[in-house]
C-alpha cells in the first residue's frame, strides 16, 4: 500500500464524519446496546457507542462502508471512549482491550475491502483516542484548586493500554483527537512514544485538539498556538481541530496552525452550531462552501467532518477536495 | 510536502497558556526567579508553612512585573520537594494570569523535575541537567525530556567541575550539544546553556574575569552551535553587592547589556531588581562596566567606594498597584475579574461599614463584580479557569462577611427557612448524560457563594430529582446536560415538575442547550421560573435574583414574560402568511349541498347514561400505536413488534401492558362511565350551532380558518357540517364524555408507594388508551344503534383506528376546534359532573384525566381539520357571539391567535 505521507504531498486526504450521528439513526435501544452477552451487566449501556463494536458490529461497519463510499480516504474506529478511565463509567475498564481491538478490526476489515476494490485509492484506518472524561491540568473541585480527579501516568498506562489493542487491531494511524486539556494529549503521545519504542515500529500520529468557546481556546485555557507547540515535539503525521465549532468558526484558528505548523493541517469541524434543538442542522452543501474557504486558503490537508456530519456532507467536502491541492507547509515564526 | 525548513533558523517555542518564542526579534527572555526556595527567603517560609496563596501570590508578582518564564525551585532540606512542586503547579494551573507563561522547572533532583513535566500542559523548561553524572545518565535524562515535550537547560559541568573559564565552557557545551543532537535526536532549538554566571567584585583575583569569559563563551556557543539558546542567573553577578539594590540593579544591567550583545537571550532576573540601562546615573554607569568587563584593576574598590554614596535610595517596590487608588466598587470589581484576593477583606470591610446591612455587600457590591464576570466570560474575554477564580475570591468575600451576616441576624432574628444560608440548590446531570464538568463548576461556584448544594451526580432519573428536590426542601433545581437527547431529557423533568406540582425555580445548562431550546420546549412545561443558565458566573446572579425575598416574584413574571416574547418571535419567524378577514373567510365556508345530501333522524334523541360497563369489551378498540408512542417507541402497532430497533423492547413493553390490563379486567380495577346525547340542532349565522334539548337552547360556538387558501379550498369550521337554519332543514348533533379513569389514581399511588413507576406509568397509559377505546365503542355504538345513519357499517378495529367511518367526533381543545371553553357547554348540556362524576378542572382539563369527550357530526361529508391561526377579528367576534371578556377569549385562544 502506497505511503500516506506519499499521498498526502499528492492530494487532499478526507477523513470521515461522525460515528454518533449515524449510530442514533439506528436508534439503538438498552437492549440492543447490550445485545445477548451483556444482557445482565449491573449499569445501564444505552449511550456507550464504543460497545456497539462488539454488539452491533454489523452496524458499525455499515456505517463505515457509507464514509468510504461518501470518498473518505481514512475512517476513525469507533473507540472514542477506549479508556479505562472512560469505561468506568460503565463498569466496562476490562473490556478495553476487546473493545478497542474489534474496533480496530471492524474497520480494518472494511478498509481492505476498498482498497482492493480500488488500489488506486487506498484507504486508512485512524485508532481514535479521545480525550477520556477526566482533565489532568484542571481541578473539578473549585475549593481545592491544587486537585486533579487524574494523574499524568494514570492517563499513559490507560492510553498505552488503548494504543496497544488499536494497533494489534490493524489501525494504520494513530488519532488523538478532540483534545480539550492538552496534558492529556501528552500523555497519550508519551505513551503512543513508548509503545513505538517497545515495538520498534513507527505509525502515523494524528493530533487534533478542540477550541471550546468565544474566547478561542482549549477548554484547559490554551491558545491554538499554544496548543500547537505544546505538543510538536512528537513527530506528527497532521495537527488539526475538530469538534466544537462549525467550519467557518474554525478557520482563524486553522489559519494559525497553517502558518506555524511544520505538518499537516487537519480539520473536521462539526455541521455547523447545533442549533436550539441541540440538532446540527447544516447541510453538506453549506458545510462545503464553508470548507472551500480552508480549500481556497490552502490551509489543510486533511478534511473531514465532526459532530453532526453524514456520509453526504463527507460526499460534499470529498468531491471538493478533489479539486484541490493540498496546503504546502511554509513555516513563519 | 514539507518543504526544507534546515537551513532556516530554528527558534525555541514555549508556551503556557499562551505561546512564547523566543526569536531574533524578541531579544530577551525575562526568567521570574522569585519563586525559587533557593533564591527567595520569604518564598521558602511560604513554602515550608504551606502558604501556598501567599506563595502564588509571588508568582502572580513576577509575572506581572514582566517575566515571561517563571522559575520553580523546591529544593530544600526541609521541603518535600516533589510534593511541593507538584501542589505548587498543579495551584498555578488554576491561575490563568500566571499560567499564560511556560513554566521552568527548575530542580537539582531528577524524581522532582519528572514530577513537574507531569503536571505542566504547556511546554517547559527543565532546569537543569548536565554531564556532571556522566553520559549515560544524562542520555537517559535528555530523552525523557524530549518525550515530555519540554526544552533543556544544560549546565556547563562535567565529569571533571563546574565550567569556570571561557574553554571549560566552551568544551563542555560543545560536548553536551553533540550528544544531544546526534545521539538523542534533541532539537537543537530546544537546547539553552547556562554557562555559569559567577559574581564579580568579590576582591578575589581568579573572579575577575568572571562576567567577561561568560559574555565571551556566549558569544562562542551562539556562533558555533546552531540553534540553541543561552541562559543563566543574573543575579549572582552581583552577589558581594548583596543589600545595596541600587549598585546591584545597575550591575544587573549593565552585565545583561552586554550579554545580550553577545548573544545571550534568556536569563533569571528579578524584573523589579533591574535598572533601565539608559537610566543608569553616568558615573554609576562607569564604575560598574569597569567591574563587569575588567576594564581597570582597581574597579572593585572603586565601585565600593562609590556604592557607599549610592545605598538605599532606591524604591525597592515597583508592582503596579495604581488601580488600589480607584473607587471602592472598582477595586472589588477589579478584584473579582483579576481573581486577586490580597485585598478582598479590606474593601469588603469598608463596603461593609457604608452599608446599611452586611448582606448588601453581596447583593450589592459582589454581585456588581460578578456581573462583569459574567458578562466578560459570556463574550469570550474570560475563560473558565479565571471564572472559577473570581469564584473563589467571591467566597473569600462571603466568608469574610458571614459573621457579621449572622450577628444581623441575631439582631433580627428570621425564620428557620431565611437563617439557613443563602438558599438550596440541587443540582443533577439527567438520565443517560455522564457529562459533569460544567454542572461541578456552576455547583462550586454557587457553593462559595453560601448557597448549600445537593448534588445528585450524573445519570440522575427524573423521579430522583424530584423526590430529593422535595425531601430536602430545596429551593432552585439545576439541571445540566451535554449530549443532544438531554433536552428531552429536562423537558420531561419539567413536565414532571409540573405534573407534580413543584414550584421550585428550574435552572437549566449544559452545552447544547440554548435560550430558544428553554423557551420553546421547557419553559412552556413549568409554571415557575425556568432560566437558561449557560456559565457559572451567571448562575450566581440568577440564583440570588430567583431567591431575593423582596423582588423575585417580579423577577420571575419578567423572566417569563421574556421567554414567551423569545419564544413567539422564535416561533414566527417563519414566512408571512395571509389572512382572510373572518366575513371573508364565512364566503369560503365549505358548503354541503343541503338538497341532496342524506339527513339521518336519531333513533334516540335526549342524554343517555352509561353507568357500569364491562370494560373487558374495549380490548378490541384500543389502538396501541399511541400507546407505545408514549413510552418513545415510535413505531406502528402491530408492526412495531417486529420492527429491527425498538421490536424486542416493544414487545416486552407490550407484554407488560397485557399483564396489566389483564389484571385491570378480572379484578375490575378501573370503572368506565360515559354519558352521550343527540339533539336537534342547526347553523346559525355561518358559525353557530343551536342546539335545542328540554325546550331550552344551547349554543356551540365554532371558530373559522381564516388563513387565505389556495383557489377552489374552502375556510373549514364545524359549522359547516350542520344545515344552516334558513335551509329549513332539521339537522342533528351529537356530544359525549366517556372515562375510564376511575380508580386509576389510587393504582398509581399504590404503585409509587412501593417505588413502582414502572407500574404507576403504565396504569395511566393503560387508562389513558381505554378512555379512547371507550370513545370509539360508543362512537360506533351512536352510529350504528343510537343515532343509526350507519346501521349497516362493518369496520374492523384497524379500520376503525382509521377512521374509516362515516361522521366525526372532534374534541374541544384539539385542532378543529381548539377552545377548551366549549367543554363548559357540553358539560352545562349534558351536566357531566352530575351524572357520571367527570369534572373540569381550572384550566378545564378533565378529571380524572382518562377521559374523553366532543362532538358527534353524523354528515358524510364532515371531515377533521385543523384550525390554524386565527386573527383578531374572529377573537372579538367570537367574545362578542360567547358574551365573554375579549381578554378572557384571548387568553384561551391565545396559541391560535395571528399577531
Amino acid at each position: 500500500m502506497k505511503d500516506i505521507y506519499k499521498i498526502l504531498e499528492e492530494r487532499i486526504l478526507v477523513l470521515d464524519g461522525a460515528m454518533g450521528t449515524m449510530l442514533q439513526r439506528y436508534k439503538f435501544t438498552e437492549e440492543d446496546f447490550r445485545g445477548e452477552r451483556f444482557k445482565d451487566w449491573p449499569v445501564p449501556l444505552q449511550g456507550n457507542n464504543d460497545l456497539l463494536s462488539i454488539t452491533q458490529p454489523k452496524a458499525i461497519k455499515e456505517v463505515h462502508r457509507l464514509y468510504f463510499e461518501a470518498g473518505a480516504d481514512i475512517v476513525e474506529t469507533n473507540t472514542f471512549s477506549g479508556t479505562t478511565i472512560a469505561m468506568a463509567d460503565y463498569e466496562m475498564e476490562e473490556l478495553v482491550y476487546e473493545l478497542n481491538y474489534q474496533s480496530a478490526k471492524i474497520a480494518k476489515e472494511v478498509a481492505l475491502e476498498f482498497t482492493e476494490k480500488e488500489p488506486d485509492k487506498p484507504r486508512f484506518v485512524a485508532g481514535s483516542i479521545g480525550p477520556t472524561n477526566k482533565t489532568a491540568s484542571m481541578s473539578p473541585d473549585v475549593n481545592d484548586p491544587g486537585y486533579r480527579a487524574v494523574s499524568f501516568d494514570e492517563l499513559r498506562i490507560a492510553y498505552k493500554q488503548q494504543v496497544e489493542a488499536l494497533l494489534d487491531g490493524g489501525a494504520d494511524i494513530l488519532l488523538v483527537e478532540t483534545v480539550f486539556d492538552t496534558l492529556n494529549a501528552k500523555a497519550a503521545l508519551f505513551a503512543i512514544e513508548e509503545v513505538k519504542d517497545e515495538r520498534n515500529m513507527n505509525v502515523p500520529i494524528m493530533v487534533s485538539g478542540t477550541i471550546t468557546d468565544a474566547s478561542g481556546r482549549t477548554l484547559s485555557g490554551q491558545t491554538a498556538e499554544a496548543f500547537l507547540i505544546s505538543v510538536s515535539h512528537i513527530p506528527m503525521l497532521s495537527i488539526g481541530f475538530n469538534c466544537a465549532l462549525g467550519a467557518s468558526q474554525l478557520t482563524p484558528h486553522l489559519e494559525i496552525l497553517s502558518q506555524k505548523a511544520s505538518f499537516a493541517v487537519s480539520a473536521h469541524p462539526n455541521a455547523g452550531l447545533p442549533n436550539a434543538f441541540g440538532e446540527y442542522d447544516e447541510t453538506p452543501e453549506q458545510m462545503a462552501n464553508q470548507i472551500k474557504e480552508y480549500l481556497d486558503k490552502h490551509l489543510v490537508n486533511i478534511v473531514g467532518g465532526c459532530c453532526g456530519t453524514t456520509p453526504e456532507h463527507i460526499k460534499a467536502i470529498a468531491d471538493l477536495a478533489a479539486n484541490y491541492k493540498p496546503r504546502i507547509a511554509e513555516v513563519s515564526v | 510536502m514539507t518543504m526544507s525548513i534546515e537551513n532556516k533558523r530554528k527558534y525555541l517555542k514555549l508556551s503556557g497558556l499562551e505561546p512564547m518564542i523566543v526569536s531574533a526579534e524578541t531579544n530577551f527572555i525575562n526568567v521570574g526567579e522569585r519563586t525559587n526556595v533557593a533564591g527567595s527567603r520569604k518564598f521558602l517560609r511560604l513554602i515550608k508553612e504551606e502558604k501556598f496563596d501567599e506563595a502564588l501570590d509571588i508568582a502572580r508578582h513576577q509575572v506581572e512585573g514582566g517575566a515571561q518564564v517563571i522559575d520553580i525551585n523546591m529544593d530544600d532540606g526541609l521541603i518535600d520537594g516533589k510534593e511541593a512542586m507538584i501542589r505548587f503547579l498543579n495551584l498555578i494551573m488554576a491561575e490563568p494570569d500566571i499560567a499564560r507563561v511556560p513554566i521552568m522547572i527548575d530542580s537539582s533532583k531528577w524524581e522532582i523535575i519528572e514530577a513537574g513535566l507531569q503536571v505542566v500542559q504547556g511546554k517547559c523548561v527543565v532546569n537543569s541537567i548536565s554531564l556532571k553524572e556522566g553520559e549515560a545518565l544524562f542520555v537517559k535524562q535528555a530523552k525523557a525530556i524530549k518525550r515530555y515535550g519540554a526544552a533543556v537547560i544544560i549546565m556547563a559541568f562535567d565529569e571533571v567541575g563546574q565550567a569556570d573559564n571561557y574553554e571549560r565552557r566552551i568544551e563542555i557545551s560543545k560536548r553536551s550539544y553533540e550528544i544531544l543532537v546526534n545521539e538523542v535526536n534533541f532539537p537543537p532549538e530546544d537546547i539553552i546553556f547556562d554557562l555559569n554566571i559567577f559574581p564579580v567584585a568579590t576582591g578575589m583575583e581568579e573572579h575577575r574575569k568572571n562576567a567577561v569569559d561568560f559574555i565571551e563563551a556566549t558569544r562562542w556557543v551562539r556562533e558555533n552551535l546552531p540553534h540553541c539558546s543561552v541562559s543563566g542567573g543574573v543575579s549572582n553577578v552581583s552577589f558581594s553587592f548583596r543589600g545595596n539594590n541600587a549598585v546591584r540593579e545597575a550591575m544587573h544591567s549593565v552585565f545583561l547589556y552586554h550579554a545580550i550583545e553577545a548573544g545571550m537571550n534568556m536569563g533569571i532576573v528579578n524584573p523589579t531588581m533591574l535598572e533601565v540601562y539608559d537610566d543608569i546615573p553616568k558615573d554609576l554607569l562607569e564604575y560598574v562596566e569597569d567591574v563587569i568587563l575588567d576594564r581597570r584593576e582597581d574597579a572593585t574598590e572603586r565601585l565600593l567606594d562609590f556604592a557607599e554614596t549610592v545605598k538605599g535610595t532606591k524604591k525597592e517596590q515597583t508592582a503596579d498597584l495604581a488601580w488600589r487608588e480607584e473607587s471602592l466598587q472598582d477595586r472589588i470589581t477589579r478584584a473579582l475579574v483579576k481573581g486577586i484576593d490580597q485585598y478582598i477583606e479590606q474593601d469588603v470591610e469598608e463596603a461593609r461599614q457604608s452599608a446599611d446591612k452586611p448582606i448588601e455587600v453581596i447583593e450589592g457590591n459582589l454581585m456588581t463584580g460578578m456581573n462583569v464576570v459574567g458578562d466578560l466570560f459570556g463574550s469570550g474575554k474570560m475563560f473558565l479557569p479565571q471564572v472559577v477564580k473570581s469564584a473563589r475570591v467571591m467566597k473569600k468575600a462571603v466568608a469574610y462577611l458571614l459573621p457579621f451576616i449572622e450577628e444581623e441576624k441575631k439582631k433580627a432574628p428570621q425564620s428557620p427557612k431565611e437563617a439557613r444560608g443563602a438558599g438550596k440548590v440541587l443540582m443533577a446531570t439527567v438520565k443517560g448524560d455522564v457529562h459533569d464538568i460544567g454542572k461541578n463548576i456552576v455547583s462550586v461556584v454557587l457553593g462559595c457563594n453560601n448557597y448549600e448544594i445537593v448534588d445528585l451526580g450524573v445519570m440522575v432519573p427524573p423521579e430522583k430529582i424530584i423526590q430529593t428536590a422535595i425531601d430536602e426542601q430545596v429551593d432552585i433545581i439545576g439541571l445540566s446536560g451535554l449530549i443532544t437527547p438531554s433536552l428531552d431529557e429536562m423537558v420531561y423533568l419539567a413536565k414532571e415538575m409540573e405534573r407534580k406540582h413543584l414550584n421550585i425555580p428550574l435552572l437549566i445548562g449544559g452545552a447544547t442547550t440554548s435560550k430558544a431550546h428553554t423557551a420553546v420546549k421547557i419553559d412552556p412545561q413549568y409554571t415557575n421560573a425556568v432560566v437558561h443558565v449557560n456559565d457559572a458566573s451567571r448562575a450566581v446572579t440568577v440564583v440570588g435574583d430567583l431567591l431575593n425575598k423582596r423582588s423575585n416574584q417580579k423577577y420571575i413574571g419578567e423572566l417569563k414574560e421574556d421567554y414567551e416574547k423569545f419564544r413567539e418571535g422564535f416561533l414566527k419567524r417563519t414566512k408571512k402568511k395571509e389572512y382572510l378577514h373572518i366575513n371573508d373567510a364565512r364566503k369560503n365556508k365549505y358548503k354541503i349541498d343541503w338538497s341532496t345530501t342524506s339527513i339521518v333522524r336519531p333513533n334516540q334523541l335526549g342524554i343517555q347514561i352509561i353507568d357500569d360497563f364491562d370494560i373487558k369489551q374495549l380490548e378490541s378498540y384500543i389502538d396501541w400505536t399511541p400507546f407505545f408512542r408514549s413510552w418513545d417507541l415510535h413505531g406502528k402497532y402491530p408492526e412495531i413488534l417486529k420492527d429491527e430497533i425498538v421490536g424486542e423492547q416493544a414487545t416486552s413493553l407490550f407484554a407488560d401492558a397485557q399483564e396489566l390490563l389483564k389484571k385491570v379486567f378480572e379484578e375490575q380495577l378501573l370503572n368506565a362511565k360515559a354519558i352521550y346525547g343527540l339533539f336537534e340542532a342547526n347553523t346559525i349565522h355561518d358559525d353557530d350551532i343551536e342546539v335545542v334539548h328540554d325546550k331550552k337552547v344551547f349554543k356551540f360556538r365554532t371558530l373559522r380558518q381564516q388563513l387565505k387558501k389556495y383557489q377552489g379550498k374552502p375556510n373549514f369550521a364545524l359549522s359547516d357540517f350542520i344545515a344552516p337554519k334558513e335551509s329549513n332543514i332539521q339537522d342533528y348533533i351529537g356530544c359525549f364524555c366517556v372515562s375510564t379513569g376511575f380508580g386509576t389514581a389510587a393504582l398509581a399511588t399504590a404503585f409509587e408507594k412501593e417505588h413502582d413507576d414502572y407500574n404507576s406509568i403504565m396504569i395511566k397509559a393503560l387508562a389513558d388508551r381505554l378512555a379512547e377505546a371507550f370513545a370509539e365503542y360508543l362512537h360506533e355504538k351512536v352510529r350504528k344503534n343510537d343515532w343509526g345513519y350507519a346501521s349497516d357499517e362493518m369496520l374492523n378495529n384497524e379500520e376503525l383506528i382509521k377512521e374509516q367511518y362515516k361522521g366525526i367526533r372532534p374534541a374541544p381543545g384539539y385542532p378543529a376546534c381548539p377552545d377548551h371553553l366549549e367543554k363548559l357547554t357540553i358539560w352545562d348540556l349534558l351536566k357531566v359532573k352530575e351524572n357520571i362524576g367527570v369534572a373540569l378542572t381550572e384550566s378545564l382539563a378533565m378529571w380524572p384525566a382518562a377521559s374523553v369527550s366532543g362532538y358527534y357530526f353524523g354528515n358524510a361529508e364532515a371531515r377533521y381539520f385543523g384550525l390554524g391561526k386565527i386573527k383578531e377579528d374572529q377573537v372579538e367576534d367570537y367574545a362578542t357571539r360567547k358574551n365573554i371578556d375579549i381578554d378572557y377569549a384571548k387568553k384561551w385562544l391565545s396559541p391560535n391567535i395571528q399577531e
